[in-house]
């Protein structure tokens, strides 16, 4: 650890009873090294790691004033807009930061799409990512439950019914869900202790993730392994400062929308108050998981199209394996390259359908878009890889990033 | 700000320090007050709220209260007692001498009006309510109220006459709206 030297007694004193400042020099700091070509795509860790503190601060602030019961929680969110110093402040954070934690994963999960950092020895990285993304969709939902709008009501209606769809056991599983005949105060008091709980046990996962991710070190862009000193460079400060300069341009943005838009990302029927007797005329479920929802409508079978969702996310988990080729950056991928933004492109379609009412050739879009998902990860990424000539990989990071003559560092910035 | 910090290069020739520094501290600096404006309006909504506020006034109806008679209103969640004192008991609380008390005050400076004597029912001591509002409690030594807690006496006036609270019971804010009605807060 080379700052030990500068550091204070007392640091040491506890650093030799007790290592954490070695554990953080060797997970953050200069005693970590990381390859030296990192780009702007690797600061979104970073992002979702500070968004998670964020919403887990704004939301204990929220729970002081909220109130889960079905009478009350409504005008307790009110409360928290109209009475409570800062309230307006605290949850306009709390709501757009969970559209933020969504934009910033979904950039974090296409960066490694792009760049292979789910293939080997990376895979259970992967796996545990594809855990904190069904962790979060989770929180998310029952989160958006809370404040007991319409959106709020109608959405766990509908989410919880997707398990009725299993033969059997499935009227069971969603009257053990609602702990009663329909969503009604059991069902909001469970879900405000669970989404109160859920963060920290992603915070439990997010450690693995980490843990999981410094067995190996951060993929790169090249994709190649860093073999020697000259591959890497020492997190800090070179990725802290990278880091915070990411976090500063993020915070613009979440800032924009929580100062001038706070409203953009949500659906005015969720400030009208749940109304178990009448369903709004169009239900959509918040934008992070209209994809999805795209896929579960497409399918003319009930059972079907709740399997298919699930199969979305769990198709995800066994990509390392679904993912022939050896080479990992998308750099170095021609063919790839174009059906990797044909997927993005799906994604987008996808999302846009499942926005959308359940008819005519909203249907039919959603449905080529829900075939052609499949058809990436299931048929496509397997012949591909056996089927695409790569373009030759450079020796070492050092080599493609400072020119083949290894020129001083510094000398040449640019990559050539 | 490039010209001190091209100020504190040439004084880093001296004393080692460099321009580096100088950004690092101000950036640290400049991140410092961040963290603090984001924290401030965090720990402001644990204030009380506009609502609650909002509840920190509260009028009484006293013409109803016969002389000799208590009542207890909440005011800010506490007890607050109202007592519509008789000739008898006015007299003995403006008797007795201030000097010989925990805390010295005078039976004047307690009240707008003799008859009318109004206090916040928590014992200064740890905040228990004091028995003697209703008929038949224990009033305690000095005829006024006595804290079951620890075993504090309060006089005629409200005031800490023996046992460990410190000081008298408190007056809150009030008016006389009219001669029937009150306004504590």
């Amino acid at each position: 650890m080379s700052t030990t030297a500068k550091q204070n007694g007392l640091v040491k004193w506890i650093d030799s009873r007790l290592p954490i400042f070695t554990l953080l020099d060797h997970s953050v700091g200069s005693g970590y090294p990381t390859p030296r070509n990192l780009n702007y795509f690797w600061n979104f860790g970073s992002l979702a790691g500070v968004t998670l503190i964020v919403m887990i601060l704004s939301g204990i602030f929220l729970a002081m004033n909220y109130t889960a019961h079905v009478d009350h929680a409504f005008n307790s969110v009110e409360r928290i807009m109209r009475d409570v110093n800062g309230g307006w402040l605290i949850r306009y954070i709390h709501v757009n930061g969970a559209s933020m934690f969504f934009i910033v994963v979904y950039i974090h999960i296409f960066r490694g799409l792009y760049y292979g950092s789910y293939k080997a020895p990376r895979e259970l990285l992967w796996i545990l990512g594809v855990v904190l993304l069904l962790l979060m969709m989770a929180t998310a939902f029952m989160g958006y439950v809370l404040p007991w709008g319409q959106m709020s009501f109608w959405g766990a209606t509908v989410i919880t019914n997707l398990f009725s769809a299993f033969p059997i056991v499935g009227e069971a599983i969603v009257t053990l869900l609602w702990g009663g005949f329909s969503v009604d105060n059991p069902t909001l008091n469970r879900f405000f202790a669970l989404h109160y709980l859920m963060p920290f046990v992603i915070v439990g996962v997010v450690i693995l993730h980490i843990a999981a991710l410094h067995q190996f070190g951060s993929n790169n862009p090249l994709g190649i392994d860093a073999k020697s000193d000259k591959d890497k460079i020492p997190f800090h400060p070179y990725y802290t400062v990278k880091d915070l300069f990411g976090i500063g341009v993020f915070a613009i943005i979440f800032a924009f929308f929580v100062f001038f838009a706070p409203n953009f990302f949500g659906e005015p029927d969720n400030y009208i108050p749940a109304n178990p007797m009448q369903t709004p005329p169009h239900i959509v479920p918040e934008w992070y998981f209209l994809p999805f929802y795209a896929i579960l409508r497409s399918i003319p079978d009930k059972l079907g199209g709740v399997l298919a969702m699930f199969a979305a996310i769990g198709v995800l988990a066994v990509l390392p394996w679904l993912d022939t080729s050896k080479i990992r950056s998308t750099k170095f991928r021609p063919v790839y390259f174009w059906f990797f933004w044909l997927l993005v492109l799906d994604c987008f379609v996808l999302g846009w359908a499942g926005g959308k009412p359940a008819e005519g050739i909203y249907v039919i879009v959603g449905r080529i878009a829900t075939a052609y998902y499949f058809l990436h990860f299931l048929v496509v990424l397997p012949l591909l890889g056996k089927l695409e000539t790569p373009k030759p990989l450079p020796s070492s990071i050092a080599a493609a990033v400072l020119g083949s003559g290894a020129a001083p560092a510094g000398a040449r910035m640019e990559k050539p | 700000m490039a010209q001190s910090a091209n100020q504190a290069q040439k004084h880093a020739t001296a004393t080692g320090e460099t321009r580096r520094d100088f950004i690092t501290l101000t950036a640290g600096a400049m991140g410092g007050i961040g963290a603090i404006a984001f924290i401030l309006p965090f720990i402001n909504s644990m204030n009380p709220a506009a609502d609650t506020l909002a509840l920190a006034s509260t009028e009484v109806d006293i013409g109803a209260i016969k002389v000799g008679q208590s009542v207890t209103v909440t005011w800010r969640g506490k007890p607050v007692f109202i007592r519509h004192r008789t000739e008898e008991e006015i007299k003995t609380a403006e008797a007795v001498s201030p000097a010989e008390m925990p805390d010295p005050q005078t039976d004047k400076d307690r009240v707008k009006k003799p008859e009318w004597l109004v206090l916040i029912g928590v014992c200064t001591h740890l905040g228990c309510v004091p028995n003697g509002q209703k008929v038949g409690e224990t009033k305690g030594d000095f005829g006024g109220w006595f804290c079951p807690c620890h075993g504090s006496h309060y006089d005629m006036s409200g005031r800490i006459r023996k046992g460990p609270a410190p000081r008298n019971l408190e007056v809150p804010q009030y008016a006389f709206l009219t001669d029937t009605t009150l306004r504590i807060g």
